[in-house]
């Protein structure tokens, strides 16, 4: 199992290496360190020397990946990717363009109040839509089941902006039950943390409820099933007991590779909410066109996306036998 | 088959279980608010206090006084940082009047031999002009780290180390905090700082030409920084990182090695600023941020290396003597400034404009400031929420987005705006102010077909000036905050004439039955352009004249402007061609002068005709000399006379000059004027002493609550509502019986 996972990391550093020239190569063509520093520098006054004078101080006067200025080692390390980018690597995140903060730190600080809001959402999401699904499929066929599904449909054809403005409206402005936003520390986030969780889980439901509902009508039909209910086991065991067991793999491969990014927050649910996540951090970068942090969180991504995976193929070897490294 | 039992575990309604979860969950939140509102999204122990509620959408960049230049972050530092001087809060036109200053200053005029020159003399003759400035004594810093001292008179917090900082995350955990008093030395050190070139402040460009030596101490400074990176450099070798290396030890300039004769201590409450000529507007700087004192003790305690890694920095934890300070900086949630204890004797003002009284404004007239303990700033990025939380009662105060606004207020008959019934009801006031602030389109004056200053050209641009119809612009897009401008300088700024004398003669005709500006109409338009050279819209060889519209307004919500546009275009027959690009594309155009029809605004630095005619001027041509005249308007007369106004003192003779230079301008109409933007606040009935007042931005220390009816209102207000929940459950509960009853007909008869 070591030599697998250490093999899936290694391959996994030229993917992470890729990521980080492509995130520099477009930065540097779609969106230029002049249009950085005329963004930053702000509207007023903005002549070329401050601009000049902005990219010099911040790291951005150098070529982009060759300094055929220099000679030796130098070519490569006096450049904005060696300079910018490489530290990456080494989860050196460095500074913000815009302000100067240190972004591991940031980042660090973030990170908390997105898990506050992610967690509860995708555990409870997971377990509502697991419930319901295996009542739709102890229910198939009755009316419950037909409408649903009819209502999976439903929600999975709105948008969560949506759910989240109406939320908003019935909870927090007619019941009052519910603060419409914000955000708080400690004890005191949990009355803030309700409502988006509520809502997250709700705007989830319906495409978590089908797919699951789907994966067990197919586990069901299986012969293994009908020898258990030929045994005379109760459809309630057999959903229960057996069929979920086996359900595992894709309900795993749905679930696991979802984790790691729970750290990286919701983008739209953090800014209606005001959780100050990591989703947050990223929108405001991209507005700003803070290369440093978009860089960061792109980064950060990436390496989520490819621990994420490894954690999925684990977790094949723990509910199935079966399936081993090689 | 045989039907099966079906074990007792999975017997029952298995949704009664979740009712009674929701139901518990219910109540623990209602515990857990500790309150009968459980939407208050205030801990409870808030509820009797004295705080001020309002939000902030965007973390601030910069809360550095040299930096700092965008309103959100006057807001904050405004009330943290005192320069010299401020704005009246209540007189109008805008006053300055002392604050840390025993007197505004006067400026000394000297030639070059160094002899005094009187008030009025011509701007070729000054050859220096002398800033004294005393300030009060015994005003004192608010309590802050960097103050703490050590027996030996040594600074407390030095050499820092991470372990030193543990458990520290901002300027309040420091165990020890001292303050000391103002010295002239503080706000010396701050116009040094404008010149650091690490510091990039956005106004050195525009000082450097005036404050004497400001351009060779940058110079000077900048020098330092590259021999320091060019050691550091050597000393690393190849392999050299500056962004790691000046993360890790940023590079701190030493400000007292190289001269700056443009700053003069006189003495420590005494302090003088030179400049190089003659610049009356000058004294409206001293009122800014950007000449707020800062104390040497604060530049050498944030210079810490281990301070920056916790990103505990001047950008984020301001000193000051104003009457806040900064309590919680986290500007992912919130921004709190607290009072600071040892702020200085200030009182409300006695002395108001006419109606003030009436309005209750001078009702805490020589009462001690500030009346507030608290200012919380929390963060709203989505326009809805904020707007939901504001009629809650959950802030004190709220702008009108364009979501909110027929929520909020109607138009009466006679075209005024009025709060809605809704409004009214909760006590919630309105108030409205013109801006300091111009949005126009233009020309770009240097293009063949629409450039030039020809009479031809000038009745084309003429003629676009009166299709384009910015009372249908404003009513439509603006929700009808505007004023629609007859020239570049809005109301309330020297210069600015109302009614009949004071209309655009161009583009307007004045309606003395009504006595009001009628825009002149499409036919006058039409007949001007064929007076251009084309009629119809056409050109000589009869195909369409086409225009080019360059914006940056590429959201979607835009689209109907940019139609608008072409729409009234098209009355004349034209044919605009829209050129939307983001806005690095549109600055690129605007710097190149590629480009024939633009939009574009201008925000007011200080209430003066200098800096709404100076967009006007050749020398300030964003082509030739990027400046701020975009449309790279170029008259000499006009020139001739702006040179004249803008040093001058505000008199009947500047009135005149600036009259011509209106009338120039509007003949020659290198923009269509556009509009004054009005600014629409709302404030609740328990906020006092609200006044809208566009330059001063230390407002807050005249603001007093009522926090006894705030809390009435909000309770009143926001009482839960229960029963359709338990509805909804129950409904649930009561959809699915049918089919529990199906599927244990099922279990019992065997699936068949």
């Amino acid at each position: 199992m070591l030599t697998y996972i250490i093999r899936r990391i290694l391959y996994a550093v030229p993917i992470v290496i890729g990521v980080n020239v492509l995130t520099a190569l477009l930065f540097f063509y779609v969106n230029t360190p002049d249009d950085m520093a005329r963004k930053i520098l702000g509207e007023k006054n903005v002549t070329p020397a401050a601009i000049e004078n902005w990219k010099k101080d911040h790291g951005y006067g150098l070529p982009a990946f060759l300094n055929t200025k220099e000679a030796g080692l130098a070519t490569v390390t006096q450049t904005i990717f060696y300079q910018k980018s490489v530290p990456l690597l080494w989860l050196d995140f460095g500074r913000s363009d815009r302000n100067n903060i240190d972004i591991g730190r940031e980042i660090g600080r973030r990170m908390w109040a997105s898990l506050a809001i992610s967690l509860p959402m995708f555990t409870f999401g997971v377990f509502i839509d697991l419930f319901f699904a295996m009542m739709l499929a102890y229910y198939r066929g009755t009316y419950l089941d037909i409408s649903g599904v009819v209502f999976c449909v439903i929600m999975m054809s709105v948008s969560t902006l949506f759910y989240i403005i109406g939320g908003q409206f019935i909870l927090g402005k007619l019941l009052k039950l519910f603060p419409i936003s914000g955000y708080d520390t400690g004890v005191y986030s949990f009355k803030f943390l309700v409502l988006p969780v509520a809502v997250g889980v709700i705007s989830g439901a319906g495409i978590g409820i089908r797919f699951y509902r789907t994966v067990f009508l197919e586990e069901i039909n299986k012969d293994y099933i009908r020898t258990a209910r030929a045994k005379g086991l109760s459809e309630a065991k057999v959903l229960f007991k057996h069929a979920l067991k086996n359900a595992m793999i894709p309900v795993l491969t749905n679930v696991v590779v979802s984790i790691p990014f729970l750290f990286y927050g919701s983008l739209i649910m953090e800014s209606f909410f005001s959780i100050p996540g990591l989703g947050n951090f990223t929108i405001d970068a991209i507005q700003a066109q803070d290369f440093a942090i978009v860089r960061s969180m792109v980064y950060m991504g990436s390496i989520l996306y490819i621990v994420g995976l490894i954690l999925t193929d684990i977790s094949y070897t723990l509910v199935d036998p079966r399936v081993l490294f090689e | 088959m045989a039907g099966v039992p079906v074990p007792a575990k999975y017997r029952g309604d298995p949704l009664q279980g979740v009712e009674m979860l929701f139901y518990a969950f219910l109540l623990a939140v209602m515990i857990v608010t500790g309150s009968c509102t459980p939407n208050d999204p205030y801990r409870s122990a808030e509820r009797n206090k004295n705080i001020f509620y309002s939000t902030f959408n965007e973390p601030p960049k910069h809360l550095d006084p040299a930096k700092a230049y965008s309103s959100d972050e006057y807001e904050l530092i405004g009330q943290i940082y005192e320069p010299a001087i401020q704005y009246h809060y209540l007189i109008r036109p805008y006053t300055l009047v002392p604050l840390t200053a025993r007197a505004v200053p006067a400026p000394v005029y000297l030639d070059k031999n160094g002899r005094g020159l009187p008030d009025g003399v011509l701007p070729e003759k000054v050859y220096r002009a002398v800033y004294e400035i005393r300030i009060k004594k015994g005003i004192m810093y608010q309590p802050h780290p960097a103050f703490a001292k050590e027996a030996d008179g040594s600074p407390l917090y030095k050499n820092l180390t991470p372990k030193d900082l543990e458990g520290i995350d901002d300027i309040n955990d420091f165990p020890v905090k001292a303050a000391r008093e103002l010295k002239s030395d503080d706000y010396i050190l701050e116009v040094m700082r404008l010149a650091d070139p690490a510091i990039e402040s956005p106004v050195f460009a525009m000082l450097e030409k005036y404050i004497l030596g400001l351009h060779e101490y940058s110079e000077a400074l900048r020098a330092d920084l590259e021999a320091a990176r060019r050691q550091r450099r050597e000393n690393a070798g190849p392999a050299y990182n500056r962004t790691v290396d000046e993360k890790e030890r940023p590079i701190v300039l030493d400000y007292k090695k190289h001269p700056l004769p443009g700053v003069e201590k006189v003495d420590d409450y005494t302090y003088r600023i030179i400049l190089k000529a003659k610049y009356p507007q000058f004294i409206y700087w001293l009122a800014m941020p950007f000449f707020a004192p800062m104390p040497e003790e604060a530049v050498r305690f944030y210079s810490e290396d281990a301070l920056k890694d916790r990103n505990i920095t001047l950008n984020r934890f301001p000193v000051g003597t104003g009457p806040y300070m900064m309590d919680r900086y986290n500007p992912n949630m919130e921004i709190v400034l607290g009072r600071n204890k040892n702020f200085h004797r200030e009182d409300y003002p006695d002395k108001g404009e006419a109606g003030d009284d009436e309005k209750g404004l001078l009702e805490d007239a020589g009462r001690p400031l500030p009346f507030m303990d608290m200012i919380v700033f929390k963060q709203e990025k989505e326009a809805i929420p904020r707007w939901n939380k504001f009629l809650q009662g959950y802030y004190d105060n709220s702008g009108i987005t364009s979501e909110s606004f027929d929520t909020a207020v109607t138009v009466s008959a006679a075209g005024r705006a009025e709060l809605t019934a809704q409004m009214t009801q909760k006590g919630i006031r309105l108030l409205t102010s013109v801006r300091p602030s111009v949005y126009y389109t233009g020309f770009n004056m240097t293009d063949d077909t629409v450039g030039g200053l020809s009479i031809e050209k000038q009745k084309l641009r003429q003629a676009i000036s009166i299709a384009l119809d910015d009372e249908e612009y404003i009513e439509i897009f603006n929700n009808g905050r505007g004023v629609p401008a007859m020239s570049i300088l809005p109301p309330g700024i020297f210069g600015y004439v109302e009614g009949a004398d004071g209309i655009n003669p161009y583009v307007y005709k004045w309606d003395s039955a009504r006595k009001k500006p009628v825009r002149r109409d499409i036919e006058y338009a039409g007949k001007l352009m064929a007076e251009a050279g084309f009629p119809g819209g056409r050109t000589k060889d009869g195909s369409p004249l086409v225009i080019t519209f360059d914006n940056p307004w590429t959201g979607a919500d835009m689209t109907p402007v940019i139609n608008w546009y072409i729409k009234r275009f098209r009355l004349l027959g034209i044919q605009l061609e829209n050129k939307t690009t983001d806005y690095n594309r549109f600055q690129e155009k605007m710097t190149k002068g590629n480009f024939q029809f633009f939009s574009w605004g201008w925000n007011a630095d200080y209430p003066d005709p200098e800096n709404f005619y100076f967009l006007l001027s050749t020398a300030n041509g964003k082509v030739k000399y990027q400046g701020e005249n975009a449309s790279n308007y170029s008259n000499p007369e006009f020139d001739r006379l702006f040179k004249m106004m803008e040093n001058m003192n505000n008199s009947p003779e500047r009135l005149r000059l600036i009259k011509e230079m209106t009338h120039i301008t509007r003949q020659d109409a290198p923009l269509v004027w556009g509009f004054y933007p009005v600014a629409f606040g709302l404030s609740h009935a328990w906020v006092r002493n609200v006044k809208s007042n566009a330059m001063a931005n230390n407002t807050m220390k005249y603001i007093r609550l009522d926090v006894a009816k705030r809390r009435a209102a909000r309770d009143e207000w926001n009482r839960p509502i229960l029963w359709p929940i338990a509805a909804a459950a129950a409904l649930l509960v009561i959809a699915a019986i049918p089919a529990i009853i199906a599927v244990r007909k099922r279990m019992r008869g065997g699936r068949g």
